[in-house]
């Protein structure tokens, strides 16, 4: 029998260039793309929260002119808090959105790619296990923040331009509006908190969830949330004290006192930020190198876990 | 360079023992079948030269430890499992974005190029193909990628007879040149026979035969002969015996062929009559020893 291997013309010779230099970055960048392509809601969820709220305001906006007429009568904080109140609401409501986003996101990132068994593909193309988690990882602590971040500011805008233009209709003044709503520092504002308390401090809520996702063979959500009500539960009955409940309540309200001066908002610009204070609190370096362990867990496990 | 070296590879699921010391060496530029019954570790011994599962013992991959060096193997290496395995959620075309953003080596007009010769919709999502186009589509892709070694576990499986030939003639024509190595796994061991340069026989997580088709049509005749010859024939020592039609087909390594022609007609045994002769019977185990020795 002929060997095929004599009979082959050498026409692939010309082919087989040596490859270009491939860049570490690169499948990485194209790992984050192939998460958003696979998970839309990342983006569409946010863009859908914030067109909700956009449309609730618009209606609301009936009720603008009597409300501004209404406002020079309050003293100057009430009227603060009247005209910011929208304004930090749409910003709660998009960090909710993403909280719940990045919760779902994690649970699944390396759970669902072994239940359909396509993890058998992407280990079969060179992208390392280390890679692919920190991909996943990136989507809760940098691409959610800053979709968080860029849809917030712009719907703020929306809303400010939109007052602004009927008021000016209706014949009244915008300068309390611009007064009272300063976008580029509460920009600023915002963009600090999503880092320390959404990034930052929440981070190992986001780590523990991709750890239960490599890890859990079926029902990644029960194992994430049910061993954790159990400890509160146990400690309930044992000790009648609700320390490990309190801890966590605690850490998912973000333990703002750590990051700011407590009183208003936030995002507020009034809010006196602590910096000093908060990279010296021993829970959030806790809190990350706990965030280190469940990623480097989850990397190893994804090494081992074949599909199901 | 030896495109696989393993020497006593060795893997147990719990008690279960997948891998009983597998040894192989695989030249560059062939193509070896894996041939063997479910459950004989065909599977497990690919995922370990792939760097899915650990293993113990020793084994290299083009120069590489698999488990510890994946990613870096696999700018040199595609595979196929042997389940359909592309996501169903993505586009045909964000496939060929994907693996061209994370592959080096991996040509995508070559693979638009095969895609224009089948009915896949550029903008489908594989949820919407039929199994065939699937696996059709997956090998595509990995036909256009430039490895050095192609690992395919039932590439054919669930394609019709006409797509499988058609995939056989162009893994051939289109894929295999002389610095490239193609493993594969398959049930349809006939459909391979041509195909093939290498064999390995696997039974009960342990390798019992490895030979060149060339050893094979040499070393390997098959006879078939009336029940008054059977005696004859039997003198000559064959490694297995069967009975169609009321007639001996014995089977012997190592025969001369003009003895055998004077009992009976003389031919080269099917693969699938080999594996039963060296796994399935008592000779063939006994025969395992003496193979061994002769693959090393």
């Amino acid at each position: 029998m002929n060997t095929p291997a004599n009979t082959m013309p050498g026409s692939f010779e010309a082919q087989t260039v040596s490859p270009p230099a491939f860049s570490m970055t690169r499948p990485f960048y194209w790992s984050v793309r192939r998460e958003l392509w696979e998970n839309r809601s990342i983006y569409l969820a946010p863009l859908a929260a914030g067109a909700i709220f956009l449309l609730g305001f618009l209606i609301s906006t009936i009720h603008l002119p009597r409300q501004m007429r209404a406002l020079s009568t309050l003293d100057p904080t009430k009227q603060h808090e009247a005209i910011i109140t929208p304004y930090d609401s749409i910003a709660g409501l998009l960090m909710l959105t993403a909280m719940a986003v990045g919760m779902f996101y994690c649970l699944d990132a390396l759970h669902g790619e072994r239940r359909d068994r396509s993890i058998l593909f992407w280990k079969s193309l060179p992208v390392s296990d280390s890679t692919a988690v920190l991909a996943k990882a990136s989507i809760p602590f940098v691409v959610l923040p800053l979709i968080t971040f860029v849809v917030t500011v712009a719907a703020q805008w929306i809303m400010l331009l939109l007052s602004s233009a009927v008021a000016l209709g209706n014949g009244l003044s915008v300068g309390t509006l611009w007064r009272e709503v300063p976008l580029f520092s509460m920009s600023l504002m915002l963009f600090y908190h999503l880092l320390t308390v959404h990034v930052l401090w929440h981070a190992p809520f986001y780590g523990w969830f991709l750890l239960i996702s490599a890890w859990a063979r079926r029902a990644a959500f029960l194992w994430a949330v049910l061993p954790v009500v159990a400890i509160a539960f146990v400690e309930r009955i044992a000790f009648n004290t609700a320390h490990f409940a309190t801890f966590l309540l605690d850490r998912l309200s973000g333990g703002a006192e750590a990051m700011t001066m407590s009183g208003g908002m936030p995002i507020d610009p009034g809010t006196h930020i602590t910096l000093g204070r908060y990279l010296a609190t021993p829970g959030l370096w806790l809190g990350l190198a706990f965030t280190a362990l469940c990623l480097a867990g989850a990397v190893r496990l994804r090494r081992y876990r074949g599909p199901f | 360079m030896a495109s696989i070296e393993a020497h006593d590879l060795r893997k147990a699921f719990g008690t279960t023992i997948a891998l009983d010391g597998i040894d192989l060496r695989l030249e560059e530029g062939r193509i070896l079948g894996i041939i063997g019954p479910n459950g004989a570790g065909k599977t497990t011994a690919l995922n370990a030269i792939l760097g899915l599962t650990p293993y113990q013992g020793e084994l290299r991959v083009l120069g590489r430890d698999p488990w510890t060096e994946r990613d870096q193997l696999m700018r040199d290496v595609s595979f196929i499992a042997d389940v359909a395995v592309l996501p169903r959620w993505m586009r045909v075309t964000q496939l060929l974005d994907y693996v061209a953003g994370v592959h080096p080596r991996f040509d995508r007009a070559r693979a638009q190029g095969f895609l224009a010769n089948t009915t896949i919709p550029p903008n489908a999502k594989v949820r919407q193909l039929s199994k065939g186009m699937v696996t059709q589509l997956h090998l595509a892709l990995v036909m256009a990628i430039d490895a050095k070694l192609l690992v395919l576990d039932e590439p054919t499986l669930g394609l019709d007879s006409l797509y499988r030939k058609q995939f056989y003639d162009s893994l051939l024509t289109d894929y295999f040149e002389r610095s490239r190595t193609i493993v594969i796994t398959t049930h349809q061991v006939e459909e391979i026979q041509n195909v093939l340069t290498d064999m390995v026989f696997m039974d009960r997580g342990r390798i019992v035969l490895h030979a060149s088709m060339e050893e094979f049509e040499s070393r390997y005749l098959e006879v078939t002969v009336h029940p008054e010859q059977v005696a004859a024939a039997r003198a000559l020592k064959p490694i297995h015996e069967r009975q169609v039609f009321g007639r001996g087909v014995l089977l012997f390594d190592h025969a001369d062929r003009e003895q055998l022609g004077a009992l009976g007609d003389v031919r080269t045994p099917s693969i699938a009559d080999l594996f039963v002769a060296v796994a399935g019977s008592q000779i063939g185990q006994a025969h395992v020893g003496q193979m061994e020795g002769a693959a090393q």
